[in-house]
């Protein structure tokens, strides 16, 4: 690697507020009046709207000129720092999303057609929701999939609440009140477990990155409703005891869902359902190449599960006769509705479009370079002075992700991942992932490469983290008061905290400033 | 408190470590210290006050430091190139712990930020007694015996932890760390004794995935207090519960809207105290005739379960109350920052430190639970 990093100037536009912009009665459209056979039809256009809906006073909205308002937002998103630099952002499998699949999504077909159509008039798209549904199942070994859920999350609460059907469905479920995850499971799973009203139990970790089988056995019993886990975990490391895991959970009577959101690992190698897992979960906006949209959606979470557990699934399911597709609502075992519908249907279109262009041996190219540019990467980031990785004595090789640690180098140097992150900003570097709460790991940080970046673009992260390193190590300071290339300094820690120097709306700045 | 007006008093015990590294298990004491000496022991202190003053220093917080005269901070605070104030000078012969006992007193009568000493759990102990929690104090590790939850990992994390304090991060926040030391008396004889001696306030780093997001503090504790709520509210009737010594345990007394002794062990019968600082014959006493349940804490930096600072709670106790029937609460942030990932019991009876082995469940908050494995 001879890659000598280079800064970058970020723009500073110094862009006011809005609403400090333009003037009285500037406008971006100006309307013709309207004409008098229309009013004398219709009446005055104010009173179209009812008198319950229509505001008393007129909105305080900013008054500017169309270029104005085109100047302004392509300004601030100038002054974006993430997104446009290399974003190895880790736990979220960031990638490329093909503009093909955009243009695809954005067609009449998609965006013209409503939920509440007749099934007749939807059978193309149904088509595709199905075809999804089959690679899905194909991909992970489970019998159905349901789009419902917006978002990973919310597809861990469809599995929190088909646990509790198929408990009750059993008679067991004022019993089987506990559900079990691991310490490095996404809190997403110990969260929609206690939101359902299950007691949670965490495992811990042992030496060697993963909890001990004696911990879970130690940990079930006759009230285990479910095991909620991921596998490979977000540091990378596979437990490859995971056959034996569930086994013990279903021998307690427990059921076993695969938290498959760090799939692009394993994509193509390992299936969910053959380890024994009951379930499984995919966010399209992560594998399977969907936009993240800055991760408030559209999103869907993909909940597939055993034909056992298919009549616990939301309504509707979408079916297919051997000519026809309709969507079943007729299942009297379902747990109804978790979301309005049946998913956020473009976000389904782009990843059929994805896996569809990638095909089964593109999908298990990517488990293949994902792995491979991550341990490539990891031989780089542990030779920097400072860099530690997570469990060094584990002997199992990462997946598609490390996590390391910065200790050595705050110890020696004074330099925090937040300085080190703020720097890599000044050289194009979107700053990486730290790590879910709880730190288990102090001053983490945990790089994704995917399968997308080339090994140039791999080469210029190490080479940056190498770089900060040695900054650190001759000129903490110039870390620690980075970034300089920025478009925005560095925030003053706490300054959002304090109720009296933030403010969400225009109001509330002058009121709280007084101006 | 401003970074500007900060004031530091730091207290080193010169002595502290030197019986560790002849074989002492301890310096407290003029008798073993004058051995250490004879055995060719030399103080280490120092060297590890450098390395907390250095990290002060390279960070450069603009601090005034209160400190006694000499060894006993002086030499290094003004080679550190600090801002110093001697507020003790000891009398003529070595220095003892009632040179940290007075020094610290006047620390704290001057009110400073923090206190930051350097020594082991003896040294803690007599910050402890002089100050109480009257001022924030955190522990430089030099000592042989770190039982104490006041110190921090390293002497350059302990300074580092320092700034962050007195710059007034919201990375660093104050928590109850418990005191505790063991008898060295005892220890010698390689029989163990530990006490808790009580709790002071200590800053600790907080662990943020964002970058100091004050605010989110509370919930830990929240979690605790909840925690605390749910053992007593499935209290069984005509069942005993003893509640063993800490803060944690005390939440439990506290939902029961019932007094209870910090350092001791009390004891709950269908929602009434039945015995305050109760030793091991009371509570022997108690149990007969009666289901027992044990609820303790997480006690000290080292994670005991048993055998440090409850051992009025006995190996017999334990028995006859048997594994199922303890139950342990401890926040998940208390456990995660233990220095290894489990917890020990020492009952002073290998059949009974056997019968606890082993992954042992912990409540850490409202209808949340941890194991950890316990080790003897």
């Amino acid at each position: 690697m001879s890659i000598e990093p280079k800064e970058l100037q970020a723009p500073v536009w110094r862009e006011p507020v809005i609403h400090q912009m333009g003037a009285a009665g500037r406008r971006g459209v100006l309307f013709s009046r309207v004409e008098d056979e229309i009013e004398a039809g219709v009446g005055p256009a104010e009173n179209l709207i009812p008198d319950a809906v229509r505001r008393r006073d007129r909105p305080a909205l900013p008054e500017l000129s169309e270029p104005e308002v085109l100047y302004h937002y392509l300004r601030l998103s100038q002054q974006t720092l993430g997104m446009m630099g290399i974003s190895l952002f880790g736990t979220c499998t960031m990638k490329y999303n093909p503009a093909v699949n955009e243009a695809i999504a954005w067609r009449p077909e998609i965006t013209e057609v409503h939920p509440l159509q007749h099934e007749d008039t939807l059978q193309g798209t149904l088509e595709i929701v199905h075809g999804m549904d089959l690679i899905l199942r194909e991909v992970s070994g489970m019998d159905q999939f349901v789009f419902q859920a917006g978002g990973g999350a919310e597809a861990a609460y469809v599995n929190c609440a088909v646990t509790r059907g198929y408990h009750a469905a059993r008679g067991e479920l004022e019993q089987r009140d506990e559900i079990i995850t691991t310490i490095q499971t996404h809190p997403s799973s110990a969260a929609t477990a206690a939101m359902a009203g299950f007691k949670v139990v965490t495992l811990p970790l042992d030496e060697n990155g993963y909890p001990s089988l004696d911990a879970l056995k130690a940990a079930v019993s006759n009230r285990t409703a479910a095991l909620m886990v991921n596998n490979p975990d977000d540091m990378g490391v596979y437990n490859p005891e995971m056959k034996d895991w569930v086994r013990i959970v279903h021998e307690a009577g427990g059921l076993a869902f695969h938290d498959s959101a760090n799939f692009n690992g394993i994509i193509g190698k390992l299936r969910p359902r053959e380890l024994g897992f009951d379930a499984c979960m995919f966010m399209l906006h992560k594998t399977f190449g969907a936009p993240k949209s800055g991760v408030g959606g559209p999103a869907v979470g993909a909940y597939g599960c055993s034909a056992e557990l298919a009549p616990f699934l939301p309504s509707p399911l979408v079916a297919f006769d051997g000519s026809r597709y309709h969507l079943d609502y007729d299942r009297p075992q379902s747990i109804g509705k978790i979301r309005e519908f049946w998913g956020n249907v473009p976000v389904v279109v782009k990843a059929y479009a994805w896996s569809r262009a990638m095909g089964a041996e593109g999908m298990a190219q990517v488990s293949d370079l994902s792995v491979l540019a991550n341990n490539y990467m990891e031989k780089g980031l542990v030779a920097i002075r400072g860099v530690t990785r997570s469990h060094p004595d584990a002997k199992l090789p990462r997946l598609e992700m490390t996590r390391y640690s910065l200790q050595t180098l705050k110890e020696e140097t004074g330099v925090d991942i937040h300085d080190v992150q703020n720097r890599m900003s000044d050289f194009g570097i979107d700053p990486p992932w730290t790590s879910h709460e709880p730190w288990l790991l102090p001053e983490p940080f945990t790089p994704e490469a995917g399968e997308m970046w080339g090994k140039e673009a791999l080469d210029t992260w190490v080479a940056v983290v190498k770089k900060v390193s040695d900054e650190a190590y001759s000129n903490p300071e110039h870390v620690k008061t980075a970034p300089h290339k920025q478009a925005v300094h560095r925030l003053k820690p706490g300054a959002t905290d304090d109720p009296k120097t933030r403010a969400t709306t225009w109001r509330a700045y002058q009121r709280k400033t007084g101006r | 408190m401003t970074a500007q007006g900060a004031t530091l008093g730091l207290i080193i015990n010169p002595v502290a470590g030197m019986g560790g590294s002849v074989g002492l298990k301890g310096t407290d004491g003029e008798d073993v210290l004058q051995e250490a000496w004879r055995r060719g022991a030399r103080p280490g202190a120092e060297e590890r006050a450098r390395g907390a003053m250095n990290r002060l220093v390279e960070i450069g917080t603009p601090l005034r430091v209160l400190t006694g005269s000499g060894e006993l901070g002086e030499d290094v605070a003004r080679a550190a190139g600090l801002d110093v104030e001697v507020v003790h000078s000891p009398g003529p012969g070595p220095t003892t712990s009632a040179d940290t006992r007075a020094a610290a007193e006047i620390m704290a009568a001057r009110s400073v930020d923090l206190l930051l000493f350097v020594g082991g759990d003896g040294t803690a102990r007599d910050v402890l007694a002089a100050v109480g929690d009257g001022v924030p104090v955190l522990g430089v590790p030099a000592g042989v015996k770190m039982h104490s939850a006041v110190f921090g990992t390293s002497p350059r994390n302990a300074g580092h932890l320092a700034t962050l304090f007195l710059a007034a991060s919201p990375a660093a926040r104050l928590r109850e760390a418990e005191v505790m030391d063991l008898d060295e008396a005892a220890f010698r004889g390689d029989r163990l004794s530990a006490r808790l001696y009580g709790y002071a306030r200590s800053p600790y780093e907080r662990h943020l995935s964002q970058n100091a997001k004050a605010g989110s503090g509370a919930s830990g504790e929240t979690a605790l207090r909840l925690a605390a709520q749910q053992v007593a509210a499935g209290m069984k009737p005509g069942h005993l519960y003893i509640l063993g010594p800490g803060t944690t345990t005390r939440r439990v007394a506290d939902a029961l809207d019932l007094p209870s002794t910090l350092l001791g062990v009390d004891a709950v019968l269908d929602g009434k105290s039945v015995g305050a600082d109760l030793d091991e014959q009371a509570l022997l006493d108690l149990m007969q005739g009666r289901e027992t349940w044990i609820v303790v804490g997480v006690l000290g930096g080292q994670g005991s379960l048993f055998g440090r600072g409850n051992q009025q709670i006995s190996a017999a106790v334990i028995r006859q109350v048997g594994r199922d029937h303890i139950i342990v609460i401890s926040s998940l942030e208390k456990l995660l920052a233990l220095e290894t990932a489990s917890l020990h019991v020492d009952t002073g009876d290998a059949e009974v430190d056997a019968m606890l082995a082993g992954y042992v469940r912990i409540e850490t908050g409202p209808n949340r639970s941890t194991l950890f494995k316990v080790e003897a």
